[in-house]
């Protein structure tokens, strides 16, 4: 029965914050830019806009494409409040990456192509980063599961910085922020007017919106994990991730493929070993 | 209580596409301008967008001729209703100095229906950001009324 609120509660509160964080990143970011920005609501004003348009899609395909997202995106915050399987939770979240790529890839228009394969380099990317966290937190806890997390007497960020620098990376390409925004990217970057969501438009954008918050969640509550002793703490753990996230997606310019590669499997995986090394001869 | 949400948020986030046709880019950088930190016009939501399927308003600039009235077209039923045009500067509302050419078709009202007509040679960014208000007004009566 706690397990069932949970999960409602984690469906229910995913998109809200999810929109609120969405919200608030684009204020923070209007005023590193010295000027005033949209409302906090704006997040949910441009979904609820979206809804409301006429449904206009290329094939059917990309319905079902923007469904699968959505609910792959929103099971895995429901796994991940339900105190569920981390292997689970990445296997369902890697699914509605994978048909996002497709729907994308359904479309025949270029913009939309060259986005789909450039979103396949960021979930090669972040995915191997991932997994590698995941195997951390089996070395701590010695289970895949969330709740053998709670019953860690020590914060993880203790016993696993390094993964949760390699988890920085993870959540700056999920995020879809410079210098890893090239799949698509918010704002004025027109570079690829909008990559593997150029097909989309009207309700099915908004649900591909929805979706991409209820990630947002998963991934910074993954961070959340880290510091799981103290809720202070977790939150200011947080806070300050997010901040670095768009400081970080201020200050970069865009970068290529290619360098997204080399940085994300050399620092990011090579941290992550060296961390697991760590913790596996400690 | 969600459609009226829905209606209330149409004119809290208009998502702008700008389409040329071959102005002399003294309209555009006016445009470009409502998007500097000075006029700032994503603080009322305002996103300038590259894609007509995300866009609900298409800011037109610059004289329509016979090569670009078709993309022109096209441009504007790619665009999901409910949608409005603002037709900007005096090339965009009439043809300008140049509707006497062989070339020219006029304003942008001969090829697709305008809501709101923004004059200026160039329009001013003040009076570029009134339009798109006055056309989100406009736009919002459409689909009560539709």
């Amino acid at each position: 029965m706690d397990t069932l609120i949970l999960v409602i509660i984690g469906l229910v509160a995913g998109p809200i914050l999810g929109g609120l964080i969405a919200g608030l990143d684009r204020r923070v970011t209007a005023w590193f830019q010295s000027r005033q920005g949209p409302p906090i609501m704006q997040a949910f004003y441009d979904v609820a806009k979206l809804l409301g348009k006429e449904k206009m899609v290329v094939n059917q395909w990309q319905i079902l494409c923007a469904w699968v997202y959505l609910i792959a995106a929103a099971t895995s915050v429901a796994l991940f409040f339900a105190q569920g399987d981390l292997l689970l939770i990445f296997f369902v979240q890697a699914v509605g990456a994978v048909f996002l790529v497709m729907g994308a890839m359904a479309a025949k228009s270029p913009y939309s192509q060259v986005g789909a394969q450039r979103e396949l380099m960021q979930i090669l990317a972040y995915e191997p980063v991932l997994i590698l966290v995941f195997v951390g937190f089996y070395l701590v806890t010695g289970s895949f599961s969330i709740e053998a997390v709670w019953s860690q007497e020590m914060p993880l960020l203790a016993k696993m910085p390094l993964l949760y620098l390699a988890l920085g990376y993870a959540l700056t390409i999920k995020l879809r922020k410079s210098p890893f925004d090239f799949s698509t990217s918010h704002h004025g970057h027109q570079e690829l007017v909008k990559g593997v969501l150029t097909e989309y438009s009207g309700p099915y954008l908004a649900l591909i919106e929805i979706a991409h918050w209820y990630e947002t969640i998963l991934v910074l509550g993954l961070c959340a994990l880290f510091w799981h002793t103290n809720v202070a703490w977790m939150a200011v753990l947080l806070v300050a991730t997010y901040m670095l996230e768009i400081l970080v997606d201020n200050t970069m310019a865009r970068m290529t493929w290619r360098w997204m590669l080399k940085r994300v499997w050399v620092l990011g995986m090579g941290m992550s070993v060296v961390n697991l090394i760590w913790l596996y001869a400690g | 209580m969600f459609g009226s949400f829905i209606k209330k948020s149409r004119a809290k986030s208009p998502w702008i596409m700008h389409f040329d046709c071959g102005s002399c880019n003294g309209c555009d950088i006016e445009v470009l301008a409502c998007l500097t930190p000075l006029y700032d016009v994503e603080r009322f939501g305002v996103i300038n967008v590259g894609n007509p399927k995300h866009a609900d308003v298409l800011l037109v600039t610059g004289t329509v001729n016979h090569r670009n009235k078709k993309v022109l077209k096209n441009i504007y039923d790619q665009m999901p209703e409910p949608k409005a045009v603002i037709a900007i500067g005096a090339c965009g509302n009439s043809g300008g100095v140049f509707r006497e050419a062989y070339n020219v078709v006029g304003g942008v009202d001969k090829v697709i229906p305008v809501d709101v007509y923004v004059p200026g040679c160039p329009a001013k960014p003040e009076a570029i950001i009134d339009g798109v208000v006055a056309g989100l007004a406009k736009f919002a009566q459409k689909v009560e009324e539709a």
